[in-house]
């Protein structure tokens, strides 16, 4: 396996109780990839992206980090989650904190960084996010585009190895989707390695090295979005497409 | 029967009012005031039981309810995490002592705790406060380990994902993202459990005190007896609603505020 690939899953296979969810998914994303999965509601995309960092335990088959096998029962998880960072649906921000405060405290509190040093990341990370002005702000007080913002800017703090996006736009009123995507195709520009899952097909086409369409548990199709978007082969891809772009 | 619906609402209102003032003046025009206050508040008497009743007395009931307080809290966390756990004999075992200790009566747990096991086993309760702060403990954490459950179940589960996403341990994760959400929810709560113990360290004189161990209810008992009047335990009730108000009126007010901020 070559030392660039960063998340690699084999023959992963997911199931709750008699709901066979994932059915067999083989995926790599090399760094400073992005990919992007797409496929209707159901088709497993979530779960799967889910299993990147254990939040689901799969049912069979291995996930590897950084060469770090996840799926290994002597893996540290708690470590290996530390260079994973996660973006949320519903942002999932820590109520009892100010925006600079849950940017701090997984450096503070997992990286053992001093709270001034974590301050200073923690407002040129916000600043990088466009939210320099509302560090003391708690969650309740900023929109939901802000939240999410600063749920990018929390995960950054980490410094991770690779970023997942788990519709981090869906729960998004439509007017604030715009500044959330355009932190997300900053990151990319800048090489982060990235795992995403949208509805926003606008972002796959123009953003994704790579797009992944999912469905029923399984991957229908892959490649450039040129291909998968643009000139999907599959019939079950082209019919999802129709329905999402021609609306 | 022109009566509309609105305007009948009107009159009975109207009748309400004239029916409890009527019940308020009866009350006021029939008791023997003079007799009632004879027997249950003579000033004479309100006077002898100070300073005792707050120096010994109520400061017994307090030392009773905050070691009862502090042992029902850590016992209560405690079974609220074995309740939550992943192993399942953890997960029984505290909802088996749950059902348990809030199944029997207070009372009857201290008599069994307080003399029984001594008589059983030939063991002595080293210290007064202990024999009866520990099982009123004991009784506490059962009901708080549900209270505690239900805080930390009502934290939404994403912040448990976000907070181990981030590579905190699962302890690290429950002291610093939930717990501290989950006490939000429950200090009003915990309050009246709070409250529910100072009056509850009333049935801790059944285990036989000493001068020095009396509680409020027991001192005002046994005022009555020397004094052949009823003022002790008045003036015992109303020490107690000196404790209990100022917390019961906190616990609304933390209510108010809650409200105001989930608004």
């Amino acid at each position: 396996m070559s030392s660039d690939v960063v998340v690699s899953l084999q023959d992963l296979h997911k199931s709750f109780g008699s709901n066979h969810v994932l059915r067999g998914i083989d995926l790599e994303v090399t760094r400073g990839e992005v990919v992007c999965i797409i496929g209707p509601s159901g088709s497993g995309k979530s779960t799967l992206l889910r299993c990147v960092n254990m939040l689901e335990t799969p049912s069979s088959g291995t996930i590897t980090v950084l060469g770090r096998e996840l799926t290994d029962i002597d893996c540290d998880i708690d470590e290996a989650r530390s260079k994973i960072g996660m973006v949320f649906q519903s942002f999932n921000l820590f109520p009892h904190m100010t925006a600079l405060e849950n940017v701090s405290v997984s450096q503070r509190k997992v990286l053992k960084r001093n709270a001034k040093e974590a301050e200073e990341t923690s407002r040129s990370l916000l600043a990088r996010v466009g939210l320099q002005d509302k560090e003391n702000s708690y969650p309740a007080q900023l929109s939901g585009g802000q939240q999410q913002r600063v749920a990018i800017a929390r995960a950054l703090a980490m410094n991770p190895d690779v970023m997942l996006f788990d519709e981090a736009t869906s729960a998004l009123d439509p007017e604030l989707v715009g500044d959330v995507l355009s932190v997300m195709q900053a990151l990319a520009q800048e090489g982060m390695t990235m795992l995403v899952v949208t509805h926003e097909m606008g972002f796959a086409k123009n953003v994704a090295d790579r797009v992944v369409f999912m469905d029923a548990g399984v991957i229908v199709e892959r490649g450039s979005p040129q291909q998968v978007i643009g000139a999907p082969k599959e019939e079950r891809t082209q019919s999802f497409l129709s329905s999402v772009l021609n609306h | 029967m022109a009566l509309s619906k609105r305007k009948k609402a009107m009159y009975m209102r109207y009748a309400m009012y004239v029916v409890s003032i009527a019940f308020l003046v009866a009350v006021i025009l029939f008791i023997d005031w003079e007799r009632l206050g004879n027997a249950m508040f003579r000033w004479n008497i309100v006077k002898e039981q100070f300073p005792d009743i707050l120096t010994k007395a109520a400061k017994n009931t307090v030392v009773f309810t905050i070691l009862g307080f502090a042992g029902g809290l850590s016992f209560g966390l405690l079974f609220a995490l074995m309740r939550l756990s992943s192993i399942r004999a953890y997960r029984w075992f505290a909802a088996t002592y749950i059902e348990i200790f809030r199944g029997i009566p207070l009372l009857v747990t201290l008599l069994i705790l307080g003399f029984g096991i001594p008589i059983a086993t030939g063991w002595k309760w080293p210290n007064p406060y202990l024999q009866g702060a520990i099982p009123l403990s004991l009784v506490a954490s059962a009901y708080m380990a549900e209270t505690i459950r239900a805080g930390i179940e009502a934290v939404p589960k994403g912040q448990m994902e976000a907070a181990r996403s981030l590579g905190m341990s699962y302890t690290r994760a429950m002291t610093t993202i939930i717990i501290p959400q989950a006490l939000r929810i429950i200090v009003p709560p915990l309050t009246n459990e709070f409250v529910l113990l100072i009056k509850d360290t009333s049935l801790i004189s059944v285990l036989g005190v000493t001068a020095a161990t009396k509680d409020l209810a027991r001192f005002g008992r046994d005022g009555v007896n020397q004094t052949a009047n009823a003022t002790p335990l008045i003036v015992a009730g109303l020490v107690y609603l000196a404790m209990t108000l100022p917390l019961t009126q906190l616990v609304a007010w933390m209510e108010r505020k809650t409200k105001a901020m989930s608004r």
